[in-house]
């Protein structure tokens, strides 16, 4: 049965910039009302529109993906349909229970234990202790960590602390559920667990709202996307379309050189970073515009806060449907990529020769050593590959060859006319 | 929107507005079905507040105790004030319950929206929820401090009487009165933190301006209904009253009333009106 489960219509937030702060002084309230009544007037610049009147309705059982850049007001138009904040206009209707995992391990207290944490954490995101009490077994089971849940929680790693959240998270069983950023965090087993279980809860018919950077799992997981730019709803289809008219913009505005910096998907201790990345041909200029077998220069530009020695810089790149084509780093080929210094530097990841076939991928970075990493950005950006006329034959180089091409030539030994050679009719 | 479990596909759900503005008896409804979470809330704040103290639970009993002794010691010895015919360690230890009580449970639920801040800003639940949890939990704390009136009421052969029965009104007035304050600071500690470092002072003169360590009949009659005003002196000199036998002051228990009954109002409807922003100011 199909019936509408969310319906949004002309939402917008303003937030007063400067209005309050989480530390207002009744001193500041009282000059700002004294300047009013001598007649000065509030400084229209500060306010701000977070959301601009987004209307879109979501059918029971839909998988809507939201994307945007950061800023654009996502995470307010998900904080507004949980209800955490409350729109300035506009109004949202819905049936049934709304869950959000904003966060998880939400009210988790340090002092307690595990299974205590279950009940309170369970109980604060709408759970019934009878309801508590029925999955208890199958939430410890899920978290993985039964020996240590009568621990008290601040003895746990954060990754323990992170599986006992998703564990109670993912037993809400809510009609709708508000998704930001889960599968950004955690180990790829934790990964793999969290796009299972919204597998699951797709598949039993829940309404999901899902905000990710990682557009590969937007694709994937997603039948229909909103993009949210400036406040305002730029797009709304079916999800491997609108995606691809977002990720157009992100590479027209740059032309071939890509921020990280604003990038929050990220993991590792920071003691590098990514800056940002460039594509350069041949010629050494930087360009949006790459094709199959195009000599290309990947230029990974790094902030270093420390001197880092011995550290490995690795890509790796993942198509459309999240098969890795190929991963490098310079250990392999044994280059040394010294970081002598506390500064800003870059490394080129040279390709003489591109093989990738026309099409969509996605580039994973990563610095450090195998077991301290300094900075991990999975799928952090796409590159779309253009067809190219690599032989020079007039005919293409086409997306349905395969994964991937070899340059090569034909050459052949067929059975000949026996020659008679001039040279050898001497005389 | 309603928190309660729904199985998905047996019955749709109603279609319903949400974050709307809720009129009184919305959020009281609200209230009700998130009585869940409230026992859970009170339960947490039980369970955390003695962690890791090597005397537990000995705190809740220490602190009118050694109020007591202080006070009989410096006003009942030395400065010889009025106790209204009660053994001066029952007429202190008396007055001291409900203030203890009372600044205890009001200092909780005015840090209680702001120390819950990672809470507040990442999921919905009503946040009334809060303060409240805070002024139910001190119950506890009172419960086990009266074992020690009784206590003392055995030990200087004050008669038990028939009285005393009323003490559960008082304290439903005493609780009501607290909530009321409590929500309304908690509130207006979101927006203006200068109540975090107020209150603690405040509460301090508030004792001495209440009739903690003297009795209301110490101020001159034409001033007593000044001080009656002050909810928690009704309750104060009603239930040391019922102690010791005497008639009930029926007139400042219900001044007493009307004013937590309007304070209660005042501070659920600011707190209510202002909550919707909480996430925003915090």
């Amino acid at each position: 049965m199909n019936y509408l489960a969310l319906q949004v219509a002309g939402l917008s937030k303003r937030y007063r910039l400067g209005e309050y702060s989480s530390d207002t002084q009744l001193r500041e309230v009282i000059v700002a009302a004294v300047s009013r009544l001598a007649g000065r007037k509030r400084d229209p610049l500060q306010e701000v529109w977070a959301l601009r009147d987004i209307s879109f309705e979501i059918q029971q059982g839909e998988v809507l993906g939201i994307v945007g850049r950061n800023g654009a007001g996502k995470s307010t138009l998900l904080k507004l349909l949980s209800r955490i904040t409350s729109p300035t206009t506009g109004s949202i209707r819905a049936r049934g229970r709304i869950a959000s995992l904003l966060e998880v391990g939400t009210g988790f207290h340090d002092e307690l234990t595990g299974r205590e944490n279950i009940y309170l954490n369970g109980s604060i995101l709408g759970m019934k202790k009878r309801e508590i009490e029925l999955k208890l077994d199958e939430i410890v089971d899920f978290s993985g960590i039964a020996r240590f849940i009568d621990t008290p929680i601040k003895r746990y790693s954060s990754g323990m602390r992170l599986r006992l959240g998703f564990a109670v998270a993912a037993h809400l069983s809510p009609d709708i559920l508000l998704v930001d950023e889960v599968l950004a965090v955690g180990d790829a087993d934790f990964q793999k667990k969290c796009l299972d279980t919204m597998d699951g809860l797709r598949a039993s018919g829940r309404t999901v709202l899902f905000v990710s950077h990682n557009m590969a799992a937007v694709e994937s997981l997603c039948s229909r996307c909103i993009w949210v730019e400036a406040g305002r709803l730029r797009a709304d289809g079916e999800a491997r379309s609108v995606v691809a008219e977002y990720m157009r913009t992100f590479s027209k505005s740059s032309a071939g050189t890509v921020d990280l910096e604003q990038i929050e998907t990220r993991t590792g201790n920071g003691e590098g970073r990514f800056t940002h990345i460039s594509f350069l041909n041949a010629a050494g200029e930087t360009t949006n515009y790459i094709r199959s077998g195009d000599r290309l220069t990947l230029r990974l530009h790094y902030h270093a806060f420390k001197e880092l020695r011995d550290v490995v810089i690795g890509i790796n790149i993942h198509n459309e449907y999240g098969t890795l084509i190929a991963a490098s780093n310079n250990w392999a080929t044994g280059d040394d990529i010294p970081m002598a210094a506390e500064g800003d530097g870059y490394a080129d990841f040279e390709i003489d020769c591109l093989y990738l076939l026309p099409g969509r991928y996605y580039l994973s970075l990563w610095l450090g050593k195998w077991n301290n990493q300094q900075d991990v950005l999975k799928n952090c950006i796409s590159f779309d590959v253009e067809t190219s006329d690599y032989y020079g034959s007039g005919r293409g180089i086409e997306a349905g060859f395969g994964l991937m091409f070899f340059p090569s030539r034909w050459k052949s030994c067929a059975p000949q006319e026996r020659l008679i050679h001039p040279e050898i009719e001497v005389g | 929107m309603d928190r309660a479990v729904t199985a998905p596909g047996a019955v749709v759900p109603e279609l319903v507005e949400i974050g709307r503005a809720r009129t009184v008896v919305q959020t009281l409804a609200e209230l009700w079905r998130d009585r869940e979470l409230l026992y859970f809330l009170v339960w947490k704040d039980i369970k955390v507040k003695y962690k890791q103290t090597a005397l537990g639970v000995a705190w809740v009993v220490l602190q009118p105790v050694i109020g007591m002794l202080l006070f009989t010691l410096l006003f009942g010895k030395v400065a010889k004030l009025p106790n209204d015919g009660l053994p001066y360690p029952v007429f202190y230890y008396a007055s001291l319950l409900s203030w203890t009580y009372f600044s205890s449970a009001l200092l909780m639920a005015s840090n209680s929206v702001i120390s819950n801040t990672s809470l507040v800003t990442k999921v919905y639940f009503p946040r009334i929820l809060l303060p409240a949890a805070s002024v139910i939990g001190a119950l506890l704390d009172l419960a086990i401090a009266s074992t020690i009136l009784l206590g003392l009421l055995l030990f200087y052969d004050v008669p038990l009487t028939p009285g005393l029965a009323l003490l559960p009104l008082f304290l439903g007035i005493l609780v009501l009165f607290t909530l009321g304050v409590g929500q309304l600071l908690a509130a207006l500690n979101v927006n203006y933190r200068d109540i975090k470092h107020a209150l603690p002072f405040v509460v301090q003169i508030w004792m001495f301006a209440s009739p903690v360590v003297w009795p209301l009949s110490m101020v001159p009659e034409p001033y007593q209904w000044l001080a009656s005003l002050n909810p928690i002196a009704g309750i104060i000199e009603a239930t040391r009253a019922v102690i010791s036998g005497s008639p009930v002051p029926w007139d400042w228990v219900s001044i007493s009333a009307a004013m937590a009954l309007l304070l209660f109002a005042l501070g659920l409807w600011y707190f209510q009106r202002t909550a919707r922003r909480f996430a925003d100011v915090i």
